[in-house]
Formats: structure tokens, C-alpha cells, sequence
């Protein structure tokens, strides 16, 4: 194995292009790596490049960890935060690596896809924004090129004023999503809803926020209606972690909850 | 190749293979053999040190990424055969049995109570969530944290469980 150590974005970026794979908290690749699932042969560490931790307004440098975000994110970024691994993870795992590492069940994508999040790249050819639902094309896969890094997440100028997170599995801690949410709701009533878990990329359940948007204030009917769109909206399947069933049934009462949480 | 770093306040450097863990350096290099490797997936916590003050797991992170970094282990936290408060509480209030997962468990319990040296129960739980003890159940690492966080404030410890704590 070869191990580069850059401290520029720009010495980064060039050794993506020479085919290195980046590291950056480890948390993904280094266990692939302990299994032997993967054997890259070249490497370059990112935890140098200062550039990368930037986080300036709506402009999360790919590098910031789950600890920062934890202690100063919006709010549902900063609760799924909360939830990721434990401490130690929290304090090595970044943003960028979700994104790049595209679980379904990744904690953080279910808030950047409710917001319409944009994913900045770079080569060393120069960089683009790549919004979320072309960025994410399948179980972790995404349209980034082979010569290209993800260099931060960019958020909306503005965010909705109401926000919410929620996440169900086995453990509260140190455990990947059988389901998770976002939901979020601006004062005049738009609504998103994020789901992880329940499809190969995150999703937005569209149909249900349209609904629900153009209610200024929810019913009982509403919220059931609401729910069933979402679990009818998800496309989960059976794996070792939990059964399709479950899971759209878990979806839909996990968006109305959070939903319930914004309207209070 | 080459890496330089700090390790319990010494410099040390060595020439390793870039596939390294942190972990396997700090063992096999170093001989400290205090920090544990249970499950090279960041999942049991026992291979838990400090990074330039924070913890990690050390067996998802190759020793050439700290590179220049300040680390440090278990065996940094008694001084002069003084037990750390925090493994003086783990002694007074039988925080172990098998003793694995200990120092791990102790590196997590210092990081935490170095941020917050009156940690409720609750935030001792979730500061000790990404460390799994399968003999103690946790109950007595939790007073263990408890007793720590004590005499760290230099107050008087609660009285241990068996002698009419709760």
C-alpha cells in the first residue's frame, strides 16, 4: 500500500486522479479494509488537508466530523448526529464520507436529501454541484467520477424552520438505521420527508408532502393519510437487518411522529 | 514507511508498513499493550485512545494517519503508581471482571469526563455507548464513572451500591 499525506486540496485531488482511494475517518473503509473486503493499493489520508474541514454558513466542508455537526448543525443534522456510532466514531467519521460511502442506511443523507442538499466535487480539472438525487444512483453507488473528491455539502440558503430526525434499530447506539427520517415543515406549511433505509438511495416521499403541505393544520385523517402515503411511497426490501414489511411499516409511523413533532 | 508522532508525551518514530493500525503500532511497536484489539471493526470500543485529545478507535485508523499527532493510551493516565480517578473509581466500584474491554472503557470514560466532570447517568451512558463490556452488565462501570467524576470535582464519591446507595 501506498500513503500519501496531503495537506492541500490541490495535493489531494492530484493523487485522486493517480487512482488513490481517499481516507478520511476510516469508519467505512478501514473496516472493508480489516475484513479484506477491499485491498487498495494506494491511499491518500485526508485528515491533513485543513481546507476540507471548512464550514462556513451553508457550505459543510466534507471533512467535518459527526462531533462538530453534533454540536453545531441544524437541528435534525445535528440530531442524526447524535445518533451516529458513538463518541469515537463521531469523532473520526466525517459528512464527506457518508455521502461518498452512499449507504441507504447512511444517518446523515435522510436531512440532505429533505433540504435538497448539493454535492461538491473537485478534480483536478476543476469542480461541480451535483444535487443529491444525481448524485446518489444506487446501494453505494454515486456519479462520482474516479478522478474526483467530494469536497463539502452545500445546503440551502435557508432551511425550513421546523426539522425533525428519528431512526429505529436494534441498539441506540452503534447502530446502522433499520429506518430513518427526516421530516421538515416551514411555517407556511411545506413539507419534505427524507427516508434512509427503505430504498437503494435515500428518497423523498413527494406524494406524501404534497399532501400534507396543502393542509394548514393536519387532522387525525390527515396524519393516517399522511403515514400510509409515506409507507406506500418507500421501496424497501428484506435483508439481514430487517423484513420489507417492517420496514414500510416502520417508515410510515416513524414520518408521522416526526411530522407530529414539527406541527407542535 | 516513516511516522513520527507523540505517545504518552514521548517522540517516537518508526519505519512501518502503511497498512499499519494505529493499534497494531501501538502494541507491537511500542509494547504498549494496554490498548486492546477486540473487533478491527470500530464496533467493541477496546481499542480506544486519544488523538490529539479525542478519542478514536484505533483499530479503524492506520498509524501513519497520525502522523504528527499527540496519542494517548491507557498506560499515560497513572503517574507515579497514582491510579487516574477514573481508574481508581473502576477499582473501588468493581467497574470489571474480565478486565478486556477496561481500558477502552477507561480512555472513553477520561475523554468524557474531560468535557463534562459531572456527567448525569444518562450522558455517562451515551458517552460509553461505542464500548461493550460483556461481563458487568454496566451497571458498576456507570457508578465507576460516578465515583470519578467525584473526586475529579474533589468531592466526596456516592457510597458504593453494596454499602446503601441505591
Amino acid at each position: 500500500m501506498h500513503f500519501h499525506h496531503p495537506t492541500t486540496l490541490a495535493d489531494a485531488t492530484q493523487a485522486v486522479a493517480e487512482g488513490a482511494t481517499p481516507l478520511a475517518g476510516g469508519t467505512d473503509l478501514m473496516v472493508e479494509v480489516n475484513f479484506r473486503h477491499r485491498r487498495p493499493e494506494h491511499v491518500v489520508g485526508l485528515r491533513k488537508v485543513e481546507e476540507l474541514g471548512a464550514w462556513e454558513g451553508n457550505r459543510i466542508g466534507a471533512g467535518v466530523t459527526w462531533r462538530r455537526l453534533e454540536h453545531g448543525g441544524p437541528q435534525a443534522l445535528a440530531e442524526a448526529a447524535r445518533t451516529v456510532g458513538s463518541p469515537q466514531i463521531r469523532n473520526a467519521g466525517t459528512i464527506g464520507g457518508n455521502v461518498v460511502t452512499a449507504s441507504p442506511a447512511g444517518d446523515g443523507l435522510p436531512f440532505l436529501v429533505a433540504v435538497d442538499a448539493k454535492v461538491e466535487v473537485m478534480s483536478a480539472e476543476g469542480g461541480r454541484l451535483v444535487p443529491w438525487d444525481v448524485f446518489f444512483v444506487g446501494v453505494k453507488k454515486t456519479t462520482l467520477a474516479a478522478d474526483e473528491l467530494v469536497t463539502a455539502i452545500h445546503l440551502p440558503e435557508s432551511l425550513p424552520e421546523r426539522q425533525a430526525f428519528g431512526k429505529v434499530g436494534v441498539r441506540s447506539a452503534m447502530v446502522i438505521a433499520t429506518v430513518g427520517c427526516v421530516v421538515t415543515r416551514t411555517d407556511d406549511g411545506k413539507t419534505t420527508v427524507g427516508l434512509g433505509s427503505v430504498g437503494p438511495t435515500p428518497l423523498r416521499a413527494s406524494r406524501a408532502e404534497e399532501m400534507i403541505s396543502s393542509v394548514t393544520r393536519p387532522t387525525e385523517s390527515d396524519l393516517a393519510e399522511f403515514q400510509k402515503m409515506v409507507s406506500d411511497e418507500a421501496r424497501p426490501i428484506t435483508d439481514h437487518r430487517s423484513t420489507e414489511e417492517y420496514r414500510r411499516h416502520a417508515v410510515g409511523v416513524l414520518a408521522r411522529r416526526l411530522l407530529e413533532r414539527c406541527l407542535r | 514507511m516513516e511516522v513520527s508522532m507523540t505517545v504518552n508525551g514521548r517522540a517516537v518514530s518508526a519505519d512501518v508498513e502503511p497498512r499499519t493500525l494505529l493499534v497494531h503500532f501501538l502494541r507491537e511497536n511500542l509494547r504498549l499493550t494496554g490498548t486492546h484489539v477486540g473487533c478491527e471493526t470500530g464496533y467493541c470500543g477496546a481499542c480506544t485512545v486519544h488523538v490529539d485529545g479525542k478519542a478514536v478507535k484505533s483499530c479503524t485508523m492506520l498509524a501513519v494517519q497520525a502522523e504528527g499527532a499527540d496519542v494517548k493510551t491507557i498506560e499515560s493516565l497513572a503517574s507515579n503508581g497514582n491510579l487516574h480517578p477514573v481508574q481508581e473509581g473502576f477499582w473501588e466500584r468493581h467497574g470489571l471482571q474480565c478486565g478486556f474491554c477496561t481500558p477502552g472503557m477507561i480512555m472513553a470514560s477520561v475523554a468524557l469526563l474531560d468535557e463534562n466532570n459531572n456527567p448525569s447517568e444518562d450522558e455517562i451512558r451515551h458517552g460509553i455507548e461505542g464500548n461493550l463490556c460483556r461481563c458487568t452488565g454496566y451497571h458498576n462501570i456507570v457508578r465507576a464513572v460516578e465515583y470519578a467524576g467525584a473526586k475529579m470535582r474533589g468531592e466526596e464519591p456516592p457510597p458504593p451500591d453494596w454499602e446503601g446507595g441505591e
